[in-house]
């Protein structure tokens, strides 16, 4: 079983994120579960997001603790979140920033195979606002292969209807332009 | 077998609403309950389907409303949670009394203060005594299914009474999981149109709800308790007929790996599914423990439970509710209830875990665990616990 936990800002459309992996997963006839990390649901302020997939049902209903990925979609939140908390080893980090991986790693000390993308450029250039839910979505399908590009442009065509072409096109730049680091 | 879609819980159990072709909804929106109602309102103003929507100014109008409607013939779905739940409470027992077979699904959630929007047992064992049918879904799947049992249920002629159809909030209530959804056809084979055995009618007057004088009112309340007593059967059927026509079978309790435990839990709703992957876990490490779930708890299926627990040394229970400076949590003092007096009763080790919102993990399991183990090898029955609580609980009630 995959456990994912998704970090991001009130508004930000992480727990989206979370859906349309899910979605995307049970549509591929796997196991999936999405869930919000509830709390006073304030714009702006750091909140969680978590996934499960697997191959059989799963039975877990608690929060996810030891993610095997961790997906940072803003990256303000790496100076004041530890994403890095509960990683499993070999776990992968997905993130949203300028930095490279090295200099992640370096000085923000962050943990595990890291995936870097420039997320806010690519949602600001294609869907006009730095609203980075779906974008981060392409590194972290580039990086895990946990479900075809196919299927979650698929989901993503469903959930935005006519404004769904700009989420396709910065899913697949982040899918182009995402640096998988070891 | 259909095919499982992707979906949030409330949404399914809305769905499943409006595919039993519910007549009337009155509800007012609360978290975590409130995408259920949405959704229907949704698909009220779309066409999709014909029911009357009555968007009241509180959860004590719409019970008042769902009251109304019932009486006068209508299939009645509501849904609701905590504060709002509270706010019904004195139209809870009219609705019970009045035999109106209302269907209201509640997203559990804890009661303030301090106010917390997460889930636990409080709102709906506060109305513990309210006189309705009650009922507790595990997952989304269960949740969903529940909803066409309950109308069917309700509306028996030999049980006409109003059932609570409960489910954790948020850790059900908002988790997008893999559902397999009924079809309205599908349930229509199932579940018939409703046939009001009496009803509000200008031109056939009745009387509902009259004062009741002492002389009767005793009566009316041991009729009462003949009603809920006597739906077990029904109940029972009911649950077999679905599982015969879609596969999946309910029972009124859950067990889970007990044929070898010493040890088993005892507990309601959605902690569960974490516990059969933390027994599947212990198991492993040669640790024979087990599960017990009450899926009904009104009427609270007495025989049901005592065939489950047979031959079992020791029972780790655990509540999401606890009365404060009483006997400890409610599931406890029922399942004592059962049990008290009976030769070779199991051994009762009482936890409350899981108030508003905090996770019921492994290591949850694993503290009960070792307490249940402790008194399987000779040692003392601990006093009721806060096992959750930093700090520790002070002690004994």
């Amino acid at each position: 079983m995959l456990e994912l936990r998704f970090h991001g800002r009130g508004g930000q459309g992480g727990v989206t994120s979370a859906e349309l992996l899910a979605l995307a997963a049970i549509a591929d006839g796997k196991f999936a579960q999405a869930f919000p990390s509830f709390g006073p649901e304030r714009r702006g302020a750091p909140v969680k997001a978590f996934a499960r997939i697997s191959e059989a049902q799963i039975r877990n209903r608690t929060a996810v603790t030891t993610p095997n990925i961790a997906i940072v979609l803003d990256p303000s939140l790496l100076t004041i979140v530890n994403t890095s908390e509960g990683l499993v080893e070999g776990g992968i980090q997905v993130v949203n920033s300028t930095h490279s991986a090295k200099a992640l790693r370096e000085e923000i000390g962050l943990k595990g195979k890291l995936v870097v993308v420039d997320a806010n450029k690519i949602a600001a250039e294609e869907i006009g606002r730095v609203i980075t839910n779906t974008t981060m979505l392409g590194a972290l399908i580039k990086a895990t292969g946990i479900v075809s590009t196919d299927l979650l442009i698929e989901q993503l065509k469903k959930r935005f209807g006519r404004i769904a072409e700009g989420n396709i096109k910065a899913f697949n730049r982040a899918y182009e332009e995402a640096v998988v680091a070891e | 077998m259909a095919v499982r879609k992707g979906i949030e819980s409330s949404l399914a159990i809305a769905e499943a609403a409006a595919a039993c072709n519910v007549d009337c909804i009155a509800a007012y929106p609360i978290t975590p309950q409130t995408h259920i109602v949405e959704h229907l309102s949704e698909l009220v103003n779309d066409g999709v389907l014909d029911a009357e929507f009555i968007p009241v100014e509180s959860e004590h109008s719409a019970m008042s409303c769902c009251c109304g409607t019932a009486a006068a013939g209508a299939r009645t779905f509501t849904a609701t949670s905590s504060q709002g739940l509270a706010l019904m409470h004195e139209i809870m027992f009219i609705a019970a009394n009045l035999r109106l077979p209302i269907v209201m699904t509640v997203a559990n959630r804890a009661l303030s203060a301090p106010i917390n929007i997460w889930n636990d047992h409080s709102d709906v064992m506060t109305e513990r005594d309210c006189g309705w049918l009650q009922i507790f879904g595990e997952n989304g799947q269960e949740s969903t299914d529940l909803v066409p049992i309950c109308h069917k249920i309700a509306e028996d002629k030999r049980v006409l009474l109003p059932i609570m159809l409960n489910f954790d909030g948020f850790i059900v209530s908002h988790v997008v999981e893999p559902i397999e959804m009924l079809t309205r056809e599908e349930i229509a084979t199932f579940l018939p149109d409703y046939e009001p055995q009496q009803r509000l009618d200008v031109d056939n007057p009745i009387t509902m709800g009259p004062v009741g004088m002492p002389e009767v009112y005793t009566e009316a309340k041991m009729a009462h308790e003949a009603a809920v007593r006597n739906a077990y059967g029904p109940i029972c059927e009911i649950l077999e007929e679905f599982g015969q026509k879609f596969g999946r079978t309910y029972k009124p309790v859950e067990t889970y790996k007990t044929e070898d435990a010493d040890i088993v839990f005892v507990m309601m709703g959605a902690a569960s599914e974490t516990c059969m992957s933390w027994v599947d876990k212990v198991r492993e490490q040669g640790k024979k423990v087990g599960i017990v779930r009450f899926r009904l708890w009104r009427p609270l299926p007495v025989e049901a439970f005592k065939e489950a627990v047979q031959g079992k040394k020791v029972l780790g229970i655990i509540d999401r509710h606890f009365s404060p400076g009483g006997a400890g949590g409610p599931v406890a003092q029922e399942v004592k209830y059962t049990l008290y007096g009976e030769k070779d009763a199991p051994k009762a080790v009482e936890v409350v875990a899981g108030l508003g919102g905090r996770d019921i993990d492994f290591d949850t399991f694993d503290k009960i665990f070792d307490r249940c183990q402790k008194v399987l090898d000779g040692g003392e029955v601990p006093p009721f616990e806060l096992i959750q609580a930093r700090g520790g609980h002070y002690g004994k009630i």
